[in-house]
Order: structure tokens, then C-alpha cells, then sequence
């Protein structure tokens, strides 16, 4: 056996010093050593997306990091994302649209579309296919999902628009 | 499924990770991005005995301007190539390429350098320094050295770089006024590896009103063992007026220049139709933009 290797990150705001096998990749090491299983693990080798976390704020495979490349980072799950509540919106389209059946997926598909609405806030429902492309869904057949995240973005903008209008009397209510 | 046990090493310098290359040889492989080294892996293709992991050496990050060319660090990622200001200024044919390279997840993790140093025949980035005429910058424990793209790439997923060595960048030469750029390909899936692609270089005469290139330069990816360049076909397009029946001609000269291998599910005359599809698109917009309104 080759030795362990002490990592020091941050999961989910919290700070982890721990010690791991250089084979270990991030997501058996956040659900096995850290008891955090919202990520899953699908195929293995980067073509699914249902280990997608976010490394130091982007999102990336779980399963092509290695725990002992995260040393030193941050890391964010969908434990965090949604515990945040930033993307209480899109969870609430994802029941709304019937974008999950299984639920296999679904980490996956909000981390992937969480990063969607902020890079792209202007994306047409073609870029929310592209985006979205490296996701793999067994159950739904995609057009759920892409409407759900096509909803939050044309919420999120309608919101936009009209906040000045809606923060006049927010901010009444709070003097 | 897992990976095989293997030992880790994160250098902080290029000197130790020259050090840890000799001492380790064949057992070593360098660690980057690790999207696609990480995934054979996992597939137990590889099994090495020490990861080297490189993604510590600040001399192998950034992009930069350099005289009359743009520096594009080894560890630059494929998603800061396509934020890149730079690089939409100086060398806006990458700018083109990287949306098309996976999906954002690995993007955000795989990088410039890793892409061209592993040379898959079906990556993006090695078809577009070979169409921009660049340059690897190769670094040993004692010396450095530069190689065109053209020789760089040798044979599948053979490059000229020497045991002992790394790549620490590439120089791609800075946009000129005339040049015009296309970048396209074609997959079952956006983002999976494509059936063909092409990448296209050239210089426009802007002098007539019809379009003419000068030094066009196609190189086709997923169309044999190295990027392909396209040389008889190039040389019928060079300084004539483009135009459907020069384009008709320039077809029927490519495909005939073509020799693709076959997949699993694509035919030799499959990809050999699609690359002057995408040739076709290419010289037809080329030709279109011009076009005085």
C-alpha cells in the first residue's frame, strides 16, 4: 500500500484535515470519508456528470479530482449549494417541471445549471441544451430540465428588471 | 471503478519535478488537469506507481503577449482559454475551438498543455496550433527547446518531445489584419469527442471584391493519426476569387486527398463527406462575408 497523504480543505464552508490514499478521488472521499452522499457517483470516468462539486467555485468532475489535489481548496456539494439557499429557485422549478424521476442525477444537473445561471445569465434554451449536454439523465428525456432551468433564468431576469420597483417598499419595511 | 494504488508528488519547483522524472522514469506520469489521466485511471488502462502532480508551478500558468506572439501557459485551462480577452484579440481561432472542447465541468479542470503533450488525433487544440503554424516549448532538466507544431506532432499520441521533458507552453504567432479564422466540427452529442473537425487559418485579400485567400491552411482532427493537413487542396484555393465552382473544385480535390480511418460507427466515406461539409461551410461563409452589401 503507498502511504496516505494529509489534505487540509474546506467542504461546505466547514475546514477538514484528513488523511487519504493518493487513488482516492473526491467523491468517494466527501461520501465515504465525509458522510456527505448528495454526490453520486456514476460512471466513473467523467462522462455522466452526477459527481459534478464545485472545486474552489466551479464546477468540475468529482470523480477526476483526486482528494489529494484538493488540499489546500475549497469545495462546494450540493449539500452546500442548497443549504445556501441561492438556488431555492431552481430546486422549486426542478418539482415544478418534473425535471427529476429517479433523483439519480439531480445533484449533478443543479450544480451544472447553478453554474449555468451565473455565467449565463442570457442563455437561450439552445446554450441551455449545450450547457446541460454534459449531464447524463436516464429518466426524464431533458426537456424537463431544460425547461425548468429556462424558467429560473427568465425569472431571475424578470426579477431583475423589476427590483428597484420591489426594493422601495422592502427597504420602507425595514426603516 | 477505482483507480490502482499509486504514490502522489506535488513539486513546488520545475527543478524537483525534473528530479522526481528522472528518478521515477516510466513509472511516473505528470499530473495536470488530469481529465483525461484520471479517467484511464479509473479504467485501469494506466498504472503508474507516482502521479507527479504539476498543477503547483506557477511558470507554467498564464497568458501573456511576447513579442509577435501569445504565450499560452501549459496549465492554462481550457475554460480560461475561452474567458480569455487575449486570446479573442490575438488568436481568436481558440477562442472558436474551446466551447466545443467537453462540457464546462472539464473544461474548467483540463488544460492547453496537457491536450497538446497527450496529441489525441481527435483534441481540438493540437488541429488549431497546427493550422495557427505555432510553436511548443519543451524544457528539460537542462535545456529548453522549441518545436513547430508540424513536427511536434509524430504518429498517434506520439510527439517529439524527448524522456526527461515537459511541455511548459506554447507560442502561437499574433493575429494580423487579414487573417480570418473558422473553427468547426461535427459530434453526435455536443461536447463529445467529434467524428470530424476542422480548423482553418488563412489570409484574406481584401484589395477586390471578390474574396481570395492567401496561405489557407486546413487541418482536419478525427482524420487520422495526427492533426491533417489539407496541402493540395490549400494550394488550389491560394489567391484565386473563391467562389461556388472554385469551391466545388477544391471539394472534389479534398476528398480525394483525404484518407480517414474508420470508427465504430463512421465509415471512411462517412468522414471523408463530413470533412468537406465542414470545408464546404467554411469557404462558403468566408466567401458570403465579403459580399458588398
Amino acid at each position: 500500500m503507498t502511504p496516505t497523504h494529509p489534505i487540509h480543505l474546506t467542504v461546505n464552508g466547514q475546514a477538514h484535515r484528513c488523511s487519504v490514499a493518493p487513488r482516492q478521488h473526491l467523491v468517494d472521499f466527501l461520501r465515504e470519508d465525509l458522510g456527505l452522499t448528495g454526490s453520486h457517483l456514476g460512471c466513473e470516468h467523467g462522462v455522466c456528470g452526477a459527481c459534478s462539486v464545485r472545486l474552489d467555485g466551479k464546477v468540475v468532475r468529482g470523480c477526476l479530482v483526486l482528494a489529494v489535489q484538493a488540499d489546500g481548496r475549497s469545495v462546494e456539494t450540493v449539500e452546500g449549494l442548497t443549504d445556501g439557499g441561492t438556488v431555492r429557485d431552481l430546486q422549486d422549478a426542478f418539482v415544478a417541471r418534473n425535471a427529476l424521476q429517479c433523483g439519480y442525477c439531480t445533484s449533478g444537473m443543479l450544480m451544472a445549471a447553478a453554474e449555468l445561471l451565473r455565467a449565463e445569465p442570457d442563455a437561450t434554451r439552445e446554450a441551455v441544451r449545450l450547457w446541460m449536454s454534459g449531464n447524463y439523465c436516464r429518466c426524464t428525456g431533458y426537456q424537463a430540465i431544460v425547461d425548468a432551468v429556462c424558467d429560473v433564468l427568465a425569472s431571475r431576469k424578470a426579477g431583475v428588471l423589476a427590483s428597484p420597483k420591489a426594493a422601495i417598499p422592502a427597504q420602507g419595511a425595514a426603516a | 471503478m477505482k483507480a490502482p494504488p499509486f504514490d502522489y508528488a506535488k513539486p513546488t519547483s520545475l527543478d524537483e519535478v525534473f528530479r522526481l522524472m528522472a528518478e521515477h522514469g516510466d513509472q511516473a506520469r505528470l499530473l495536470a488537469g488530469g481529465q483525461t489521466l484520471l479517467a484511464t485511471l479509473n479504467m485501469r488502462l494506466s498504472e503508474p506507481a507516482i502521479l507527479i502532480d504539476i498543477g503547483g508551478i506557477a511558470e507554467l500558468k498564464g497568458i501573456g503577449v511576447q513579442g509577435s506572439s501569445l504565450r499560452i501557459g501549459a496549465l492554462v485551462t481550457h475554460s480560461e482559454i475561452e474567458a480569455s480577452g487575449l486570446v479573442a484579440n490575438h488568436a481568436p481561432l481558440l477562442s472558436m475551438a474551446a466551447p466545443h472542447i467537453a462540457h464546462r465541468a472539464i473544461r474548467n479542470l483540463g488544460t492547453w498543455g496537457g491536450s497538446i503533450a497527450y496529441a489525441d488525433p481527435a483534441a481540438e487544440w493540437p488541429a488549431c496550433l497546427v493550422a495557427l503554424e505555432g510553436t511548443v516549448v519543451l524544457r528539460s532538466a537542462q535545456a529548453e527547446r522549441r518545436v513547430a507544431a508540424k513536427d511536434f506532432f509524430i504518429d498517434l499520441y506520439t510527439t517529439a518531445l524527448a524522456e526527461g521533458e515537459l511541455v511548459t507552453a506554447c507560442e502561437v504567432p499574433l493575429r494580423a489584419e487579414a487573417d480570418v479564422f473558422v473553427f468547426d466540427e461535427l459530434a453526435r452529442r455536443h461536447g463529445d469527442y467529434a467524428i470530424v473537425g476542422m480548423a482553418l487559418a488563412a489570409q484574406r485579400n481584401a484589395s477586390s471584391l471578390t474574396t481570395s485567400l492567401t496561405k489557407a491552411r486546413l487541418v482536419f482532427l478525427g482524420m487520422g493519426n495526427i492533426p491533417v493537413r489539407a496541402p493540395r487542396c490549400e494550394a488550389l484555393l491560394q489567391n484565386k476569387p473563391l467562389t461556388p465552382e472554385l469551391i466545388d473544385t477544391a471539394m472534389a480535390s479534398l476528398k480525394r486527398e483525404l484518407h480517414p480511418m474508420a470508427d465504430l460507427t463512421n465509415s471512411i466515406d462517412t468522414k471523408r463527406h463530413l470533412a468537406s461539409v465542414l470545408a464546404r461551410r467554411a469557404l462558403t461563409s468566408l466567401m458570403r462575408e465579403h459580399v458588398p452589401a
